[in-house]
């Protein structure tokens, strides 16, 4: 089913370009916090950059402990065919 | 009050039966026409008008409009368009049918005006829906049709059960305000009632029916029934139980808890499952904040969610129509050769994670900032991670694992262009509602101004989530991204499918030895009582061995000697 076509992500060096953007796009939003002002309820909220080191934190924190949860929850697949 | 228009569920469920005798084009027409007429028909409703007659009674009420059940009436026919269209390429009776009966009581259960009514299109919904899970023909989708049939049914008898003592106690079926404050038999009746919503709207603890039976049914089976049940219980729990503090608590959980599912889940279906169980619980927290913003908020999201989860449902019962698989071990480079799909599969990732411009971001922030206006800052931060881990798993991981990561080498073209085109329509309605929000806020109950749009929010959310997804980019770059295996994850589901099945057997097998024991004890003692009568009885036995028939003879001699001398005495 296979076939030898390259494609646009099959070169490594789009994938980096892609990844580029992506990391200047991060890093703009990071620096647009200094310049646009934004209306904060929670005190949190007036940490520089707080969006983005929560949403960071939340993901990674969330990968891990769901591979810490995986270690008790994973069966095989044929766990339940024995019904 | 009568009124000329006819409730929408008719419409549905005489197309359903009559659809079976309709073939080729007279059959698109018919099922194309059927959402067309019925959205169109509810345009010209004023609110109030509703269709009324008494029953042993009471009044019912089966056709209901206000602000709030119009707004799903119109959803659940924008669905059902969106849903027909996709499967319009099946030639399964059955499949079809069911499809329509579903849809029709689903729109007989939100313009249900009295509790009577509203329980019999809640089990009507329990029924037709189960035969969109058991037309897979497999024996799974077979047995988890069973147990969603079973659960659903629960629910349905709660409901008649809670229905029963309110009618009982209120001396009418009005389906209003319920709420958990009431007294006596009223406060049993509402928790009983709050349970069989909670049922339907994936509550913790009772949401394993929805990732089990969505990952079970047909490719264009799940389509149907994402957009429909829970969106019925949202539905009704944001008319019958709003405010209820009870519910921004149990909102969180459920915002929570399915995203971890969702990150170690294979089966891509199933992941979305648990997305959806996640989405519903943004919902129940807007239910629960009860302001007009909140409650605005969770039918707004109600009403993009069918849509974007829709959209995503069935990019993925597109790649499970063309490869026969969905787990994401299996899956990955269908961008070569599916991109028309993966585009399509994108737009619905971005509305689903509340990207800026995308439907998403107009409804759940609306829930988001009610949180933080009402004080509830704890949730508003749960809310916050959850809202990160769902573009996590659902915008990254879904589309990451089916259509990018390693090429699985499969080969396949995208889906037939009925499919496209529904997912074209979805991909349209998620940038069309996330541009021109105020269309949608026009339809929602309260009349509330809000802005989605100004630049706190969008640097805001643009900065959670951009980092949510340098997050993903960072552990998949330091290896410590879990990788998709060929597994499954236990869940509340284990209870009832390994817990109760053990159970049984242990005290099956107790059973056959007690009862194996008192068997063979019982045996021996007949057996004693069997050795002693043949001591006595049998042909060793001391009767047998003293009524020799000699002895016979000689006691009838004597008897007859009795005879004889009583005779001689008596002649004297």
């Amino acid at each position: 089913m296979s076939d030898d076509k390259k494609y646009y992500f099959d070169k490594p060096e789009n994938v980096s370009f892609v990844l580029r953007i992506f990391y200047a796009i991060c890093g703009l939003l990071v620096v647009a916090d200094i310049f646009i002002h934004r209306h904060t309820i929670h005190s949190w909220e007036d940490i520089f950059g707080f969006y983005a080191i929560y949403g960071f934190v939340a993901c990674v924190t969330l990968v891990l402990v769901a591979k810490q949860i995986r270690k008790v929850l994973m069966r095989d697949e044929d766990y339940y065919d024995d019904e | 009050m009568m009124t000329n228009s006819l409730p929408p569920f008719v419409l549905f469920f005489v197309a359903a039966l009559l659809l079976p005798f309709f073939r080729g084009y007279f059959r698109y027409a018919l099922l194309l026409a059927l959402p067309v007429i019925g959205g169109f028909g509810l345009i010209g409703l004023e609110e109030g008008s509703t269709l009324q007659f008494s029953l042993f009674g009471y009044g019912l009420e089966p056709f209901r409009v206000d602000r709030l059940s119009l707004l799903f009436g119109y959803l659940f026919h924008i669905a059902a368009f969106i849903g027909i269209i996709y499967s319009l390429h099946v030639r399964d009776n059955m499949q079809q049918v069911a499809a329509l009966f579903y849809i029709g009581s689903a729109l007989g259960a939100v313009f249900a005006g009295d509790l009577i009514t509203l329980f019999i299109f809640w089990e009507l919904m329990a029924v037709s829906s189960t035969f969109l899970v058991w037309a897979r023909r497999t024996n799974k989708a077979l047995a988890s049709g069973f147990r969603y049939l079973i659960i659903q049914m629960s629910s349905g008898l709660l409901l008649l059960a809670g229905a029963a003592m309110l009618i009982y106690q209120n001396g009418d079926a009005r389906f209003e305000y319920i709420g958990l404050d009431g007294q006596g038999l009223e406060y049993v009746a509402s928790w009983l009632i709050f349970i069989a919503f909670g049922i339907k709207c994936a509550f913790p603890l009772f949401h394993n029916w929805l990732t089990d039976a969505y990952a079970e049914a047909t490719p264009t089976g799940t389509v149907f029934l994402s957009a429909f049940t829970t969106k019925a219980a949202i539905y009704c729990m944001a008319r019958a139980y709003p405010g209820t503090e009870l519910l921004v608590y149990i909102g969180m959980a459920m915002t929570c808890f399915p995203i971890f599912y969702a990150v170690i889940e294979n089966d891509l279906r199933r992941v979305l499952g648990y997305s959806m169980i996640n989405q519903l619980g943004f919902m129940i927290c807007g239910i629960g904040i009860g302001t007009a913003l909140s409650i605005n908020g969770a039918v707004a999201h109600a009403f993009t969610d069918v849509i974007f989860k829709g959209l995503l449902f069935m990019s993925m019962g597109a790649v499970l129509h063309m490869t026969g698989r969905i787990n994401g071990s299996e899956l990955g480079g269908l961008y070569k050769t599916m991109p028309k799909t993966t585009i399509l599969c994108l737009i619905g990732a971005a509305s689903i994670s509340a990207f800026p411009l995308f439907s998403g971001f107009v409804s759940k922030s609306m829930v988001m900032s009610a949180a933080l206006a009402e004080g509830y800052h704890g949730i508003w931060l749960v809310l916050l991670f959850a809202s990160a881990g769902v573009f996590h798993h659902a915008g990254i991981k879904i589309p990451y694992f089916a259509f990018f990561a390693h090429d699985s080498g499969l080969r396949v073209s995208d889906p037939p262009n009925n499919m496209l085109i529904a997912m074209a329509i979805a991909a349209f309605l998620c940038v069309f509602i996330g541009t021109n929000q105020q269309l949608l806020y026009g339809l929602l109950p309260y009349t509330v101004e809000y802005t989605p749009y100004d630049m706190t929010h969008i640097l805001a959310q643009c900065q959670l989530l951009f980092f949510s997804a340098l997050a993903f980019v960072w552990l998949q770059k330091q290896g410590l991204y879990p990788p998709e295996l060929r597994s499954i994850n236990i869940d509340t589901e284990w209870v009832y499918r390994k817990m109760f099945p053990c159970t049984w057997n242990v005290i099956k097998n107790m059973y056959c030895s007690i009862a194996g024991y008192i068997c063979a004890v019982t045996d021996k003692i007949l057996c004693g009582i069997g050795l002693s009568v043949a001591h006595i009885y049998g042909q060793q036995g001391i009767i047998k061995k003293t009524l020799q028939t000699n002895y016979a003879v000689f006691m009838v001699m004597i008897f007859l000697l009795g005879y004889l001398l009583f005779y001689l005495f008596n002649l004297t």
